[in-house]
């Protein structure tokens, strides 16, 4: 180690800092729901070669791995001869993005000393974007809402107005989307001071050496990684619902030295509906499930990433062609690391967990008045629930915890606050983790009901309904999902619906897997999960052979 | 309260229990190892060392100021009471669930902290009512008595009870506690309406069952404390410090005592902002770094920022989400795993790491020579010449700098000794930085334009360096630091803050609603303090909570206390956009505007310290003994002045590059500064380019 090298370490530290305010300044200032109570962000900054040196960890994993791609193709379409001072350009595409018209990313070049040396770029989960809303239903992405090519939001300091009276017009939230397009633009600004003072500190005018050693040292950390990994070639498959029929995912993951390739050859082809993923989705969220269990402590730039080489035969449900429609692109992304798990299994047995509940249970929720003429007002939500994850070789899985996707909960109170709906129930869902060695974590059950003098619609984007997440080594699938009305009447795990005032929609979610033969679970913990109802007494003596 | 008076403060921690004694000759203070399992006796011990140095009679000493980690530490290892929670059908796994997410993304074998109530001790009854407090399900007082005829057979030590949306309604959980109370009238009960009336279940049940836990081992211990001062002959009354940093009588603290988390730390903020005050600091930063972690808040106008929630009893590596949020005023700070005793590794990456495990005072440093083996920052100072090996914790402990370079080459390998010290401390430097600015940013501040107070042991060695990263141009070194807390608790006002969750849109603004809330708020926090200064002056702060209709997350807004009236919705507009404003540097046109919370705090008036002139005309300090320690700015090692904190008398300036030694730690003065002794004891380090 040099002093060079002591240097080059604490500049790394610090741009981590400062990306981490630009993330903070983000979610301070968003309107959208899920950046602001899910963190569905990301920030970064890149290099002049596009290269990603430094990142936020946000809430959503497979989105920030998705705009670490985005920055290439915006200097390639916008020309490194027309990058001007005070530019700050936009997109919106999923195919160039992160994987949904939902998500706009802003990139804003940044200069020293008039020369250009790099990027700052961001991308968040916006409110609305015109089309449908938000849901699977569209059968063409066209239909999902407005579509903003690369381009620039604001040349050399002045604002498109264009663009502005374009978007105002399309889209049902404009004040909170062009709100939220000034804060993305304001925190890639606020941020470039600290990365200015910062190279004022240590006495460099540009980035190329700092990023060459970031590149370097997390690549071959990351190459160091996987040749601990057996060599050979790897594959699971995956059968899940899908909107209308299952999608079937499959990978095989070739380990060879330092290099580790995934492909998703023989997965199923696209939906008609909005659950289609663009491959630089699948890509993120299958180099996050790879990245956790192989090189987890590898901070995320594109030296981390490079080493995945991930790839989906065009055409399949995995790497969707225009103009599929690919709203909800996240239910069979949350899906890809419990995928690339699967197969990971088989090279490092105990190193990865039992499938999961996986994809969120998000539930948009339209309140609308039964009597037209009453003026009571209409009312949007967006509610996110977790199901349980799937056990690990040493531990329980995780109970109606979020995993891959990192969102967090809403408080009840304060969602019934601003919308007209009763939540009569949000508890652990007794006895829906699988049985193991380990158990798997449990799902959770939730009761809606409209408020006096409304019914709502609510766009079902629920998965793990027709297929259980599987146990690991013996240990026992998770309970599915089930969606209903608590007077029994079934409901779908995809689309929009109505429940009528009076009636109750139930939302029982998925377990976890267990991990390894529940025989062996140890019989305090199998005691506790009884004391704790966590199981029912039936359950103990079924699964775990328990008798007291 | 006349400066006169003999008063005493007392602050328990980890490691150590501080005294100071307050007396009409000036502060007399000690400090002793803490005794977890006879804690009162070190108190007793400390007052009556302190009492007879300083020539005081105990029976003259007409006030105790005590503060604790004691709660905080029986949250940490779970060693509360047994208790039962009560709550709303179809709630029972809120304190469970928690957020719902992963506080750290990419470890798969990751951990939640275990909920204090287990599932088998948390009850539910049929009953709920809507955000505006309307009963939409009735709670039946047969299905209550029944439930409470369950709850005290099973022979639980205490019960919270927290019922959705309790804070606009308390009726149904008052009627609860009646049912438990007629049964078991002597058994503690709880209710999250009285304890934290403040929207969000989360938070709230959090809150309650926190408070509900900890009370019967704080009632006992209240209790034993003042019997034995008593039988000591201190016969003055006992307040406690709280996290907001005031004081509540002992029976508040009894009833309260989700309110004495941190309190140690609040007491160190108050310390702060009193030398802030005196110095004419408007905007400062107080640094407080011991041998654990580092903890910084900002202050304003004399007066430490705060907070209505705060996390508490972190499992991870203090990360944030990896605690219990709780929702109680709090002096907001953050803290972050750097002191003295962190341990220093490399990573798989071969990069160098900087806590936040940490040597401790067992076995320490391993210049300290009791066993310890990895490299830690006192070890990098050592290395770099920042302390004096023969006079450390005054001459109590003989540093072996062999040891810490041993330490250092061999565990941070490819270094030697020299460099892998600089990478450490600049290593740790470079985190304290990063949590200060990150925090300014939070709040819509730019650190640069604070000025740090420095205290606890390490500080006054890493400020200069933490002010260069930061772009900081002052900083004072207050005298007695090490003990700073103490002092702090001897400055506080009593004080209450009560807070009130009441929903409600601007353009609906219910004045009359509000008012009669404000009124039982302020009515409630006067008692509270009367129970303490019945006679005292007070002062009163009120604060709204606001947001644009559809953010998530609500910010304080400081008001005058007013009779509301209808059209003071316009008023309210103003005072939340001027604040937004200054927090975004923006507002939003167009967009509806709420409340969600008020919070109104009734204080005794604090004492304002004498202002402190700053020195104008100065004295260079002649030539003399120096040393060689290595300024990291620079990158080289300088030949420093070496003197004891005791020859910087007012007016004797010292350039940089200087080292400044005194009992417990040292002063390190760059090469870019100049330390100029004050009237008061401290010491004013500016940058050489700043000053005229």
């Amino acid at each position: 180690m040099t002093d060079a090298s002591i240097d080059h370490q604490i500049m790394w530290n610090r741009l981590i800092a400062v990306v981490e305010e630009q993330g903070t300044t983000m979610v301070r200032t968003a309107f959208s729901t899920s950046v602001r109570e899910a963190g569905d962000l990301s920030a970064g900054l890149f290099d002049l070669r596009a290269r990603m040196m430094a990142q936020a960890v946000t809430g959503t994993p497979g989105h920030v791995n998705a705009m670490a791609e985005s920055v290439a193709h915006f200097v390639r379409e916008i020309g490194p001869e027309n990058i001007r001072e005070g530019d700050v350009y936009l997109t919106n595409d999923p195919w160039k993005g992160t994987g949904h018209l939902h998500d706009i990313t802003v990139v804003s070049p940044t200069f020293r000393h008039g020369l250009h040396i790099g990027f700052f770029a961001c991308t968040a989960h916006v409110v609305d974007i015109g089309g449908r809303g938000f849901g699977p239903d569209a059968n063409e992405v066209f239909e999902e809402g407005v579509l903003i090519p690369i381009m620039k939001f604001a040349d050399r300091g002045t604002v498109s107005a264009d663009l502005i009276r374009i978007l105002r017009a399309n889209v049902r939230e404009p004040v909170q989307l062009i709100g939220d397009l000034y804060s993305l633009a304001a925190c890639n600004e606020a941020v470039d001071r600290r990365l200015q003072d910062m190279m004022g500190e240590f006495g460099i005018d540009d980035l190329e050496a700092l990023s060459d050693y970031i590149y370097e040292t997390s690549r071959n950390a990351t190459h160091a990684a996987i040749r601990q990994l057996p060599d050979g070639r790897y594959s699971n498959t995956m059968q899940v619902d899908g909107y209308d029929a299952p999608a079937t995912m499959i990978v095989e993951l070739v380990i060879d030295g330092d290099q580790l390739t995934a492909d998703f050859a023989g997965t199923s082809g696209m939906s008609r509906f909005g659950v289609n993923v663009p491959e630089v989705y699948t890509r993120a969220y299958s180099c996050f499930g790879l990245k956790s269990a192989i090189a987890p402590h590898v901070p995320n730039n594109a030296g981390s990433l490079e080493p995945f080489r991930i790839s989906a035969p065009e055409g399949c449900i995995l790497a969707a062609r225009r103009p599929a429609p690919v709203s909800v692109r996240h239910i069979l992304g949350h899906f890809l690391p419990d995928l690339v798990f699967g197969a990971l299994h088989k090279a490092i047995p105990g190193s990865v967990p039992a499938e999961g509940a996986s994809a969120l249970w998000n539930i948009q929720i339209s309140s609308r008045s039964c009597d037209p003429d009453s003026g009571l007002p209409n009312s949007e939500v967006l509610m996110f629930h977790s199901g349980g994850t799937g056990a690990r070789s040493q531990s329980d899985g995780l109970s109606a915890t979020a995993f891959p996707s990192g969102v967090s909960t809403m408080s009840v109170e304060a969602t019934e606050n601003v919308s007209p709906i009763i939540v009569w129930r949000k508890d652990l869902r007794q006895g829906s983790g699988g049985a193991g060695t380990c158990r798997g974590g449990l799902g959770q059950t939730v009761e809606i009901e409209p408020r006096s003098g409304y019914e709502f619609y609510f766009n079902a984007m629920f998965d793990r309904v027709d297929h259980a997440a599987r146990g690991l080594k013996g240990g026992s699938a998770g309970e599915q999902g089930f969606v209903e009305l608590t007077d029994g009447t079934k409901m779908q795990g995809k689309g929009r619906q109505l429940v009528k005032n009076g009636k109750r929609l139930r939302l029982r979610l998925p377990g976890g897997g267990g991990y390894g033969d529940p025989a062996k679970r140890s019989r305090e913990k199998v005691r506790a999960d009884v004391i704790g109802d966590y199981i029912t007494a039936a359950q103990a003596r079924e699964d775990y052979g328990f008798e007291e | 309260m006349s400066l006169t008076t003999i008063r005493i403060g007392v602050d328990i921690g980890g490691t150590f229990t501080d005294i100071a004694l307050q007396h009409p000759g000036g502060i007399t203070s000690c400090k002793l190892l803490t005794d977890h399992a006879d804690p009162g006796q070190v108190i007793l011990a400390g007052i009556e060392r302190s009492a007879s140095e300083a020539n005081v009679a105990l029976a003259d000493i007409v006030q105790v100021i005590h503060g604790t980690t004691l709660v905080t530490n029986a949250l940490i290892e779970r060693r509360g009471a047994k208790i039962a929670f009560v709550t709303t059908e179809g709630f029972r796994d809120v304190i469970e669930m928690r957020a719902e997410n992963r506080f750290e993304q990419y470890d798969l074998n990751l951990e939640l902290p275990s909920p204090l109530v287990p599932r088998q001790d948390r009850c539910t009854v049929n009953e709920r009512l809507g955000p505006d407090g309307a009963v939409l399900l009735p709670l039946d007082p047969t299905e209550a008595d029944a439930l409470a005829r369950r709850i005290v057979d099973a022979g639980y030590e205490a019960v919270a009870i927290g019922f959705l949306h309790s804070h606009t309604n308390s009726s149904h959980e008052h009627l609860m506690a009646k049912a438990l109370l007629s049964l078991a009238p002597d058994l503690p009960v709880s209710l999250s309406s009285t304890i934290s009336p403040q929207m969000r279940e989360l938070t709230r049940f959090n809150t309650v069952v926190v408070n509900t836990y900890v009370q019967p081992m704080v009632s006992e211990y209240v209790r034993q404390l003042v019997r034995r001062l008593r039988s000591a002959g201190i016969h003055a009354p006992v307040f406690m410090m709280h996290s907001g940093g005031g004081l509540i009588s002992v029976e508040t603290a009894v009833e309260q005592p989700v309110r004495l988390l941190e309190s140690g730390p609040a007491g160190g903020a108050i310390y702060a902002a009193r030398f802030a005050e005196s110095h004419g600091v408007d905007q400062a930063m107080s640094f407080d770094m011991g041998g654990t972690t580092a903890k910084i808040c900002l202050i304003e106008g004399g007066t430490p920022k705060t907070a209505g929630t705060f996390e508490i009893a972190r499992t991870y590596r203090f990360k944030k989400g990896s605690g219990i949020a709780v929702s109680t005023p709090v002096v907001e700070m953050v803290e972050i795993g750097a002191g003295g005793g962190s341990i220093a590794s490399i990573d798989a990456l071969g990069r160098i790491q900087v806590g936040p495990k940490s040597a401790g005072s067992q076995p320490g440093p391993a210049c300290y020579g009791r066993g310890g083996e990895e490299p830690t920052v006192t070890d990098a100072n050592l290395m770099l010449g920042r302390i004096d090996p023969g006079n450390f914790a005054a001459g109590a402990i003989r540093l072996l700098p062999d040891r810490s370079g041993l330490a250092l080459e061999s565990r941070l390998s490819g270094l030697s000794a020299a460099d892998a010290a600089f990478a450490v401390t600049e290593m740790v430097d470079e985190n304290m930085a990063n949590a200060a600015r990150v925090h300014a940013v939070e709040n819509g501040r730019d650190i640069e334009d604070y000025t740090m107070i420095a205290f606890g042991g390490g500080a006054p060695l890493h400020a200069c360096r933490a002010c260069e990263k930061l772009g900081i141009t002052s900083a004072i070194i207050p005298p007695g630091a090490g003990v700073g807390s103490a002092i702090g608790f001897l400055q506080a006002p009593i004080s209450f803050e009560a807070t009130r969750g009441l929903f409600q849109r601007l353009a609906d603004f219910d004045a009359d609603a509000t008012n009669r809330a404000l009124a039982e708020m302020g009515n409630d926090a006067r008692a509270f303090v009367a129970l303490g200064a019945p006679s005292e002056p007070t002062t009163t702060k009120l604060v709204a909570f606001m947001r644009y209709s559809g953010q998530g997350w609500e910010i304080p807004v400081e008001l005058e206390l007013r009779r509301f009236q209808g059209k003071d919705a316009t008023w309210l507009l103003e005072a939340f956009e001027t604040a937004y404003q200054q927090l975004f540097g923006r507002t939003i046109e167009g967009l509806a505007v709420e409340i969600t919370n008020w919070s109104l705090t009734v204080s005794t008036r604090r004492m304002i310290p004498d202002g402190i002139e700053r020195q104008s005309e100065l004295h260079p300090l002649q030539p003399g003994e120096t040393r060689d320690f290595f300024d990291a700015a620079l990158r080289t090692t300088v030949s420093a002045r070496s003197l004891s904190r005791s020859e910087i008398l007012p007016g004797v300036q010292v350039d940089g590059p200087a080292v400044i030694f005194e009992d417990d730690t040292s002063t390190i003065v760059t090469s870019a500064f100049a330390a100029v002794g004050q009237s008061d004891g401290s010491l004013l380090v500016t940058r050489k380019d700043t000053q005229r």
